[in-house]
């Protein structure tokens, strides 16, 4: 069973500091919504992959890149897979910019 | 020209007689093999089974030896052969089809079979064991088509059947006898923090209940227990435990306890029989394990090919569970007993605990839970009997932080040759080194594919690591010159260095010129740099919130609910009734979980929402207390001089004004101080970074202390006379430490690197030195601001940080 995806609007760019991670909750889903140095906005669900679970907005964003802040794990941003040596993966959802103002599509 | 080779027969075909076998081969053994098995296929590891459950294994990746195998090295195999009895007097092996064959050798290996409880409703249809493929068939299809399973034992293999079976979608009880979990291999507080996580992963729990019936019609609908309560299950696996499988022995008359009676060299009561692995009983131990049986395969193989070989003399088993995000470890001894030393270590954010044993300061035992990477070592040391030294404690007690795990390969050095590595797959010591040097192997993941090691549970990996580290030597030291993570190999003195001589400004000029290999480093070297560039630019470095860990980037302590603790300042430890009152009006109003006193006499505001942080502080209108940042935390105080009878000096009021004068600046670590009135000591110095002691004629200062995960008491450092002296001491340790510390490294470390009395030439024994000190650490306390002040006056900070948005 697919549902349909719906677009929201989650804010305008300046909401969302370089590098620092933000919380989005949308209904009962928690989205950890990152901006790279690059100026890419990116969307994740707001749970670590690590089997002991544990929030993501809070981590280190390096390049592309976020380091989970309790296990250190390094999650790639755009694809939301775990890198090598550990296992895992995010579900990620895409981020579009018009102008200032950022949507999500869940 | 070949003689007649001897007829070696081995009856069971599991992981002991087959790894054997294994070795005999290996030997070059002169002998005709014939290999008997009840069970219908070749040889499996066992041990994957609970893979096979989970699903992340099928059957056919479990396999160890096909049946090209047996083809190949000329073995006569029978599977789904049980054999009966063994004729010492005509030399033949007699199997329930009618086959007999003549043997000058037998092994017995016939391993165990699951205990099943004499309870009655036992043998309804709907209860299982967990031992073999057939077992695990029964569960695979039993979760199809139930849904609530009862697994009992909550021992090493039931937990790994009920996690499957979770897995597998159905709704799984553990019943367990004890009030703690796996409690023949886990104290107290592993076992509850193992409990904690598998709930946390879906399997309930009914403790400190014993089954005394099975109900049901035909099939199983439910257990009833000794207190008369009940639970309804429509499967059942029993997992309480296993029964040496001594039939065939018995019925051939070999002398039989538990299990079958050997001697060091796997000898049984009759000529030319020997027995090994789970069915065997040396020296009074049956062994549940595998990596007993290949140290009993090994002494047994060179025994049949007339090699010399030391007796077997006992195996020291570890354990190691095999459910993901679940880690434990224990080995040795592991429930203290007066008799032991302990140390100890638990993390209640991270979830882990640790634990080591001493007995006369001998590694005697250690039990892991959360982060296992020391599994292996610790295995090692209990097995060698280590004395425990500083560098050992130092290694695996140590921080966990980038940098510190150098010089690791000394002890597989001494290693013997033979020795199992791998417990689970008998690959010794050797297979790796060989692997290494005759194929050129370089990575764990090859070694693996070659001889086998790490392929199950994984617990060995840390020591192929450093075998194959050893091994490599230079050109594995040159592959991984270890700079302060792996985005750099510069170590932190020579960015320290660079910074200064190049006169770098950000984190990310810092790593562009010096040749990050990761544009944007890591988690590891951003704080490290940006505490670095704020400690030698004190007034001109803008620090950068994205590079600090969330604790301090929120100002508060995050906690495993994703709440945070606050802590406001109290100088000194001492508070005023008003601002007590604040404090109680605000935890009322923001529904604040928990009140607690800390270990540093101030008062932790648990479970503020982070969306009430800045409206807490606003409220409490207090300085930050910094219980979360690398940074002076508390000055901990006795009552002294102002009321104690026995008091010599002011220690609140010198508390009050050092706790002033120092908070608020960076450090390489966290920093915690102490003052006492008099030499009584009650505030504890001896376990803080610096710790005071006030006398009669001045003040003694100690530095280097520490109480948590590395205890160590202080050092003595020096005496002083005047307050002032006393303070510009004070001054230039910190500073000195600020200048000279690794990040993430606590003065008890760094004391400890630098020398002690390399720190007291440089403060006591030259005075201009120590003013420069004084005066730099004095300049950049002239820039520090609180962070919570700071965030309330910034408003789009304050959003952006704060407030979640809500759709
Ligand atoms: C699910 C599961 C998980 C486990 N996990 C671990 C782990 O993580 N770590 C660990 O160290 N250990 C683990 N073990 C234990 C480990 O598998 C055993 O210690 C090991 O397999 C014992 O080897 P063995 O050769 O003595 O017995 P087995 O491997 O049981 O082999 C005995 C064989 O003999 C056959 N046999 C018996 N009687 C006769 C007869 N009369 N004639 C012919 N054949 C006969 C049996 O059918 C059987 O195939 C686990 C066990 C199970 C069941
Ligand atoms: S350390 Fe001395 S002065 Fe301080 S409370 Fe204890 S006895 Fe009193
Ligand atoms: S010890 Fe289990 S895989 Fe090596």
């Amino acid at each position: 069973m697919k549902m349909a995806t719906q677009t929201y609007t989650i804010g305008t760019v300046q909401d969302f500091l370089l590098q620092i991670g933000r919380v989005v909750v949308a209904g009962n889903m928690e989205l950890a919504v990152f901006r790279t140095s690059d100026g890419a906005i990116y969307a994740l669900e707001n749970r670590s992959p690590h089997p002991k679970g544990g929030p993501l907005a809070e981590g280190i964003v390096s390049g592309h890149f976020l380091y989970d802040p309790l296990y250190d794990w390094k999650i790639d941003l755009r694809t939301g897979e775990v890198q090598a040596p550990d296992q895992g993966s995010v579900v990620t959802y895409p981020v579009s910019l018009s102008g200032d103002i950022v949507t999500v599509s869940l | 020209m070949t003689a007649k080779r001897e007829n070696l027969v081995l009856v069971g075909n599991g992981m002991a007689g087959i790894g054997t076998i294994e070795q005999i081969l290996k030997l070059g053994g002169a002998y005709d093999i014939t290999v008997f098995g009840s069970e219908p296929h070749p040889n499996y590891n066992r041990i994957m089974l609970s893979y096979v459950l989970e699903g992340s294994k099928t059957l056919n990746d479990i396999i160890l030896n096909d049946w090209n195998w047996y083809e190949d090295n000329n073995i006569t195999l029978h599977t789904g052969t049980t054999v009966t009895r063994i004729d010492e007097e005509s030399k033949q092996v007699v199997a329930d089809n009618g086959l007999s064959v003549p043997y000058d050798k037998v092994i017995i290996a016939t391993g165990s079979n699951s205990f099943i409880l004499p309870v009655p409703g036992s043998d309804k249809e709907g209860v299982v064991g967990f031992r073999d493929i057939s077992d695990c068939d029964a569960m695979l299809a039993a979760a199809k088509q139930y849904s609530k399973a009862a697994v009992i034992g909550g021992g090493l293999l039931g937990l790994e059947a009920a996690k499957g079976l979770v897995n597998l979608g159905m709704d799984v009880t553990v019943v367990h006898l004890m009030e703690d979990l796996m409690e023949r291999q886990l104290d107290r507080n592993a076992s509850s923090m193992l409990q904690a996580e598998l709930e946390r992963q879906g399997v309930k729990f009914a403790m400190g209940k014993q089954t005394v019936e099975l109900t049901g019609e035909q099939r199983v609908s439910g257990l009833r227990f000794s207190d008369d309560s009940t639970l309804a299950a429509d499967f059942v696996v029993m997992a309480v435990g296993i029964k040496p499988n001594v039939t065939l022995a018995k019925e051939s008359g070999i002398s039989v306890k538990r299990g079958i009676v050997v001697d060091d060299y796997l000898q049984t009561s009759m000529q030319n029989v020997y027995s090994i692995g789970e069915c065997a009983e040396h020296r009074g131990v049956c062994y549940g394990l595998v990596a007993p049986l290949f140290e009993q395969g090994m002494v047994l193989a060179k025994h049949l090919c007339g090699s010399e070989t030391k007796p077997y003399e006992g195996s020291i088993v570890s354990t190691k569970l095999k459910i993901s995000g679940v880690d434990v470890f224990s080995a040795g001894e592991f429930l203290d007993s007066p008799e032991h030393t302990v140390i100890s270590s638990k993390d209640e954010w991270k979830r882990t605990y640790k634990k080591i044993l001493l007995k006369n300061n001998v590694i005697v035992g250690a039990v892991l839970f959360g982060d296992v990477t020391e599994s292996a070592n610790l295995q090692k040391l209990v097995k060698q009997g280590a004395v425990m030294t500083d560098e050992i404690y130092t290694e695996v007690m140590g921080t966990g932080c980038c940098g510190g795990g150098a010089k690791k390969g000394a002890s597989v050095e001494t290693m013997a040759d033979e020795e199992i590595v791998c417990g689970c797959n008998g690959v010794t010591k050797k297979a790796i080194v060989d692997a290494v040097t005759e194929h050129g192997f370089t990575t764990v993941d090859e070694i693996k594919a070659c001889t086998g090691a790490t392929r199950s549970c994984g617990g060995c990996k840390p020591v192929v690591e450093q075998i194959l580290e050893f091994v490599l030597g230079d050109s594995f030291q040159q592959a991984a010159k270890q700079g302060i993570c792996g985005c750099t190999t510069l170590s932190r003195d020579e960015i320290v260095a660079e910074i200064t001589a190049k006169g770098l400004k950000t984190t990310k000029e810092v790593m562009n010129v010096l040749g990050w290999k990761q544009e944007e480093g890591c988690s590891k070297c951003r704080p490290a740099i940006n505490y670095y560039l704020g400690m030698i630019n004190p007034d001109t470095h803008q620090d950068e919130k994205e590079s600090r860990f969330v604790n301090e980037r929120m100002g508060a302590n995050i906690q495993k609910d994703g709440t945070y603790t606050v802590i406001p300042r109290m100088y000194g430890g001492v508070t005023t009734p008003e601002d007590l009152k604040k404090i109680a009006d605000v935890s009322l109003k923001y529904d604040v979980k928990v009140v607690k006193v800390t270990g540093g006499q101030r008062l932790d505001l648990i479970g503020v929402k982070k969306e009430d942080l800045p409206k807490v502080w606003e409220e409490l209108d207090m300085p930050s207390g910094y219980g979360y940042a690398k940074s002076l935390r508390t000055v901990k105080t006795c009552v002294g001089s102002q009321f104690c009878r026995f008091g010599t000096q002011d220690s609140m009021g010198m508390g009050a004004l050092m706790e002033r004068k120092y908070e608020r600046l960076d450090f390489p670590a966290k920093f915690k101080m102490a003052v006492n009135g008099c030499p009584r000591n009650c505030a504890e110095s001896c376990t803080k970074d610096i710790g005071i002691v006030g006398n009669d004629g001045g003040w003694e200062v100690f530095i280097g202390g520490n109480g948590g995960i590395k205890p160590r008491i202080a050092d003595a450092f020096c005496k002083v006379k005047t307050d002032e002296e006393l303070i510009e001491v004070c001054s230039a340790v910190m500073q000195y430490y600020r200048e000279t510390g690794n990040y993430l490294e606590r003065t008890s470390e760094w004391v400890e690197r630098m020398g002690l009395e390399q720190i007291q030439t440089v403060i006591l024994n030259n005075e201009e030195n120590r003013k420069e000190l004084a005066a730099r650490i004095d300049f950049a306390l002239t820039q520090v601001t609180d962070p919570w002040k700071k965030i309330l006056n910034d408003n789009s900070t304050r959003t952006a940080l704060f407030e979640e948005t809500r759709l």
